[in-house]
Parts: structure tokens; C-alpha cells; sequence
């Protein structure tokens, strides 16, 4: 009893701490998203009404929204698509040992310019008129291309940052990759090779389990992050053309700090929450589904 | 006297109170700044954490929001007969966007109002040899200009992430862009229909490009280059423009009041404005600050230091003001300037007028669908509005 006692002094610090500056607040942000929190509200609490899901309610229905996630899922493919990509060019990986880390370096430099000035670059590459200019470049050896308005036209717009975004978290999710394949040991290739398996044998069997769990945290890692996209639309396109580069972690940032309907924000913050876990929920399954088989 | 002083403004601010200071040796004036990005932001928190400073410039458009957060002392109240007396000084259109339901809450500080920067030399080439001063003539110019250029250059830019431009076009119309008091969205006009798709058919007609301030790395160089002819934008343009054309364009631009439907137009009125927080323990003093900083002379120097424009009539007589042509468009312009809508939703509805524009600008809209679908979104944020309003509850 007693040293059960002297377990909760030990900890208390920590889960005062913690309650105080986390579930608190949490609960706070909850309770707030069932109202409808305003500049008013701000100024008289007396002007502040229950008004049940209604946030919940109105933030679902609101296009952006369903829009964001659709922009999500467009961004987890080609997440998915890149990250298989790499697995497949394992052979090439495997091959990289201590010595040939200066194939990193190249990466961690771009890293290093800074995420705000290769947008600006990139604003300025992307320019129409400049573009145009690029492209009458190439036009004798590719034939006529028409100048792709990247940042102007709804359509373009996205796929203009899911490049950015890809490009950028590359070389973060490719030295978790890594580390994993090094840890494969050799000799489970080996005793393929004798048994006589192919080449892909050899991916399907020894590598893809061997990176199973890794690629599982990775893809969780990769779908939080693009759930909560933000810095690439703030900077590059502030939500435009026509919302097409609206993410709901944008929504919620105008909702809450630019219009100062926090009841509102809280409530998509708690929507995304609920995405998130569920759609993570679905992840786990899946990469326990295959570790089983 | 605590006072924070938004955007570069706050550097000028401490220069000019050097004197006040010594005028005053009784006051001590602590003058900090802030960027105008955080502004808001930091205003807002500072009221829910009742730490706001004595004095401070904010927007005019802010103004109604602060009022209805009951966060500003009225200024009659303060010394009603000087504030009277300084009032039939200023220009009327700028003063009233600091009235809110009949009382006056800042002394504006400095203004802003939107009008043409134009190429004179393309207006000239095109066959013009005068700015426009009505819808038609400018569209005669447009298509002119659009026709000499080419496919690739354009006759005006109106960047789709700005609302402004808009929003000066639909002030011109004789109807207010909100009903009964605020309480309702007005867009289902038969003005702001026209304004609308007058704006849009600038793009259809290919005279505008389909682009954001974001697209376009520079505007100033640009509009150097000739990509555009027509850019509707403030007075601290002029200083810009400047120091950035090309000293071979040094004379081939010039600023023009906006033109309107049917003649000379009017324009938004904007700037910044003085404002004493309510919860200001040293009012007289603070007054004392406010007044010293709408002082004629302090206002010139106001001007020479930051080319911000003078609010009173008597400093715009200065030499330096009166001798810069391109100023002059600005008086005549401040002289027709009206207030947006006076509500604390309002520069949220004026996002969502932008967007309903950019929907119909990319076709993704008509002129009516658009007007109604903004119709309805206004009167959805102005929920809150009639809700207090017919609470009797202050707004």
C-alpha cells in the first residue's frame, strides 16, 4: 500500500503537468466545440448558446471540407505510389552501406535551404509567363507543349504541392527506409538466392516482411502529417485558386484565429481527430493482416 | 501612456513623439510596435487578457469589430468639444468610417483609399490622352489596350486574392451591400449584380488575367513591363513605384481617381486611425498624444517620413503634398469615399464576396447563382448579428 503511495508522488509531477497543460485544455476544446464560441462570446460569456453538434454539423457540410479529404486521399496514392517505388528499387538501397552515405548529402542539403526559400524559388519558376519561356525552350524537341498554369489553375494547383510535399518529406521517410532494409541480415538473401528464388521472390518473401512493421510506421507518420498539410497552401497558394488547395488544418486555422469562431474550430479539430484515429485505426489492421500472413 | 503603433508606421512614431515629449515632460510615452500580419491576433488576445495598451492605430475597418467587443472609449466622452472641434477639420468621408452608430471612436491617423495607377505612355499609344472617368470609357480603353497588346499582355490587373477591387466597384453603386441595419446580405441587388458581372466580364473579355498577387513574383516590375496597364491599388504605392520603375518609365505612369458607372466614382475608405482603449487609465493623457499627433505640422513630417497620407485638409496645402502630381488623384479620390459596411462580420463576408467573384471569374458560377449563393453565406455569418440584435444585446 505504502509504496503504492510513494508510486503516485513519483508521478504526480508529471501527470500534473500533463493534465494541466494537456487533457485540460483538451476537455476545454471539447466543451467549446459544442457552442458557438465567438468574437460576442469573447467580449460577454452571456452571449455565448449551446448549440450541440451544430459545429460538428455545419463544418462536415461544408464543401472544404470533404473537399480537403478528398486532397488527402489524392496525396496518401501518391505517398503510396512513391513509397513502393523505392521499395522496389531496394536493390539499389541495400547496396548502400556507412561508406556510401554521400548519397544522403545531396538531400539533407536541399533540406538544409530552407523550406521557405525554395518556395519562393519555386513561385518563381512557376510564374506564367515565365513557364511560357521554359517551355517555348523545349519545344523543338518535344513537340508544342502548352505552359501548365500551376499555381492559377484549380486543377493544377494541387498537384503542384503534392510535388512540393512529396519532394520535400522524400528524403525523411527514405532514412527510416533505409535503416530498415540495412537491418535485413544478408544471409536471408543468400539462403533465397540457393533456394533458387527470382528476384521478386526475394522482395515479396525477405524484404517487404523484413521493412513490414517500418513501412507501417511510415505510413502512419506520412498520413498524419498530410492530414494536417498546411505550411505548402499558406505559402505557395493561401488556399487558392477557388479553394482548391483548401486543407482542413487551413480551414481550421481561419475558422479559429482568422474569423475567431473558435467553437467552430474546435469542433474540425476534433473532426480531424476522429479521421485520423479511424483511418489510422484501418492502417493497423491492414499491417497486422499482413504480418499474419 | 502605453502605445502600440502597427507596421512601419511605429518607427515614424517614436521620431515624431520626440517633441511631444519635450512639450510634455509630465507624460511618458512608451510606444511599441507591432506588424500588421499579427496585429489582429495580438489585439484580441490582449483584450481577453485585459492587457490593452492606452492608445493604439487600428485599421478603421477594425473599428466596428472593437466597438462591438466594447473595447473603445468614445471619444466625446474624453473632451467632447475638441473632438468636435478637431472633426470639421478632417475630411468627412475618412472621419465617418470611425463613427459607429453615431459616435465618433478614433481620430483617423493617416488614410488609404484605392484608385488607378495607369500607364500613360500604353493609354497614350492606344489612342486615349486622359485617365477614364466613367465604366464605358474605361472599357473602351481596355479593348483598345487589349487589342494593341497582344494574347499574351493585358489592359488591368485585379488579382483575385484581393477583394478590394471589388469592393471599390460595388461602393460606387447607389445600394449598401447590407440591409436593415446590417442584419441581411444586400447582394441580391440589382447593383451589385451589375458590379459583379461588370468585374467579371474584364476577365471573360480576356482584359484581366485569371491570377493572384501570389502568381506574380513583382507587380512593379511587371507593370514596367507593360503586362498590365491598369492597377487599382493605395497611396503607398506611389513611394513604390518610384523606386522601382525603370528610370526610362520614370514619367510614363501617373495615378487617376476611379472611374464609376456613370461619372467620376467613388472609392473605399480606408486607413488608420487613433482609438483609446476603454479600459485607459490616463485618458487625458492619451488624448493629449492623439492630439499632438494630428497636429498639422506633425502630420507633414508624418508624411515626408512614411508617405503616408495627412487626414486634414490643411496639411494636404503643405508644398511637399500640393507639388506631387501624383498625389493630387488621391484628394480628389478622398473627397468621394464611402465606408464598407460597418458590421464585425465584415471582413469576413468581404472574403466570401471574393470568392464568390473568383467563382464566377473561373466559370465555375454564373453572375446569378454567385449573387444568390452570397446572398444566402452573409446572411449565415450575420446569424449571430440579428440573434444579439433582437436580444437587444449590444453589437
Amino acid at each position: 500500500m505504502r509504496t503504492q503511495r510513494a508510486a503516485w508522488w513519483f508521478v504526480a509531477p508529471a501527470l500534473i503537468v500533463l493534465g494541466v497543460f494537456f487533457f485540460l485544455p483538451v476537455l476545454a476544446a471539447l466543451v467549446m466545440s459544442l457552442t458557438d464560441f465567438d468574437l460576442y462570446a469573447l467580449d460577454n460569456f452571456d452571449n455565448l448558446r449551446w448549440i450541440g453538434f451544430e459545429n460538428y454539423c455545419a463544418a462536415a457540410a461544408r464543401a472544404p471540407v470533404l473537399e480537403g479529404a478528398r486532397q488527402h486521399l489524392v496525396l496518401r496514392r501518391a505517398r503510396r505510389a512513391d513509397v513502393d517505388r523505392r521499395v522496389a528499387r531496394r536493390g539499389v538501397a541495400r547496396e548502400l552501406e556507412g561508406r556510401e552515405v554521400s548519397r544522403l548529402v545531396p538531400d539533407c542539403v536541399l533540406r538544409a535551404g530552407g523550406d521557405h526559400a525554395r518556395r519562393r524559388c519555386r513561385r518563381v519558376a512557376l510564374h506564367l509567363s515565365y513557364a511560357l519561356r521554359i517551355s517555348e525552350l523545349r519545344a523543338g524537341a518535344v513537340g508544342r507543349l502548352d505552359p501548365i498554369d500551376w499555381m492559377g489553375n484549380p486543377h493544377w494547383a494541387m498537384p503542384a504541392i503534392v510535388i512540393l510535399a512529396v519532394w520535400k518529406n522524400f528524403g525523411y521517410n527514405m532514412i527510416i527506409l533505409l535503416a530498415a532494409l540495412q537491418n535485413i541480415p544478408d544471409d536471408l538473401y543468400e539462403a533465397a538466392r540457393i533456394d533458387g528464388a527470382s528476384g521478386w521472390q526475394q522482395f515479396r518473401h525477405v524484404t517487404l516482411p523484413g521493412i513490414g512493421s517500418v513501412l507501417l510506421l511510415v505510413s502512419i507518420l506520412t498520413m498524419t502529417g498530410y492530414f494536417q498539410l498546411f505550411a505548402e497552401p499558406y505559402v505557395m497558394t493561401e488556399g487558392g485558386p477557388l479553394q482548391a488547395t483548401y486543407s482542413v488544418l487551413y480551414f481550421m486555422f481561419e475558422e479559429g484565429f482568422k474569423w475567431w469562431s473558435l467553437g467552430r474550430a474546435s469542433a474540425v479539430a476534433f473532426l480531424l481527430f476522429i479521421l485520423m484515429f479511424l483511418v489510422t485505426v484501418v492502417q493497423l489492421r491492414l499491417g497486422r493482416e499482413r504480418s499474419d500472413a | 501612456v502605453r502605445f502600440w503603433a502597427v507596421g512601419r508606421e511605429g518607427e515614424y512614431a517614436v521620431d515624431l513623439l520626440q517633441d511631444f515629449l519635450r512639450e510634455r515632460p509630465d507624460i511618458e510615452v512608451d510606444v511599441q510596435k507591432l506588424p500588421w500580419t499579427a496585429a489582429h491576433e495580438k489585439l484580441l488576445t490582449a483584450y481577453a487578457g485585459d492587457t490593452l495598451p492606452d492608445l493604439c492605430s487600428l485599421g478603421n475597418t477594425w473599428i466596428p469589430e472593437f466597438h462591438a467587443l466594447n473595447a473603445l472609449a468614445p471619444l466625446d466622452c474624453v473632451r467632447e468639444p475638441v473632438a468636435r472641434y478637431h472633426a470639421r477639420r478632417l475630411l468627412p468621408g475618412i472621419l465617418d468610417s470611425n463613427r459607429v452608430a453615431g459616435q465618433l471612436y478614433g481620430v483617423p491617423w493617416y488614410v488609404d483609399t484605392r484608385l488607378l495607377y495607369y500607364r500613360r505612355d500604353i493609354l497614350q499609344k492606344a489612342g486615349f490622352n486622359a485617365p477614364p472617368t466613367t465604366w464605358a470609357e474605361w472599357e473602351q480603353m481596355l479593348g483598345a489596350i487589349k487589342a494593341m497588346v497582344g494574347h499574351d499582355r493585358y489592359s488591368v490587373l485585379l488579382p483575385l486574392n484581393e477583394f478590394e477591387p471589388l469592393l471599390v466597384l460595388s461602393l460606387q453603386q447607389p445600394s449598401d451591400l447590407l440591409r436593415d441595419n446590417g442584419r441581411y446580405g444586400n447582394f441580391r441587388s440589382a447593383d451589385f449584380h451589375r458590379t459583379l458581372e461588370f468585374y467579371a466580364s474584364m476577365f471573360r473579355r480576356d482584359w484581366a488575367p485569371k491570377m493572384t498577387n501570389t502568381q506574380i513574383s513583382n507587380v512593379w516590375d511587371e507593370f514596367g513591363r507593360g503586362m498590365f496597364s491598369f492597377y487599382i491599388s493605395g497611396p503607398w504605392n506611389i513611394a513604390e513605384f518610384k523606386k522601382r520603375m525603370p528610370p526610362e518609365l520614370r514619367d510614363a505612369w501617373m495615378t487617376a481617381p476611379m472611374p464609376g458607372p456613370d461619372g467620376p466614382g467613388a472609392s473605399s475608405a480606408g486607413g488608420a486611425s487613433l482609438v483609446i482603449f476603454a479600459g485607459s487609465q490616463s485618458k487625458p493623457a492619451t488624448w493629449a498624444v492623439m492630439e499632438y499627433l494630428s497636429r498639422s505640422p506633425v502630420q507633414q513630417r508624418f508624411y515626408e517620413l512614411s508617405g503616408n497620407m495627412p487626414p486634414r485638409r490643411s496639411t494636404w496645402q503643405s508644398s511637399t503634398l500640393a507639388s506631387s502630381p501624383y498625389a493630387k488623384a488621391f484628394l480628389t479620390q478622398l473627397d468621394r469615399v464611402r465606408s464598407p459596411p460597418k458590421v464585425p462580420e465584415w471582413e469576413r463576408i468581404a472574403q466570401e464576396m471574393r470568392l464568390t467573384a473568383e467563382r464566377v471569374v473561373q466559370g465555375v458560377a454564373t453572375v446569378d447563382a454567385a449573387c444568390t449563393a452570397l446572398d444566402r453565406k452573409t446572411d449565415e455569418i450575420l446569424e449571430k448579428r440579428r440573434w444579439m440584435m433582437d436580444q437587444d444585446r449590444h453589437t
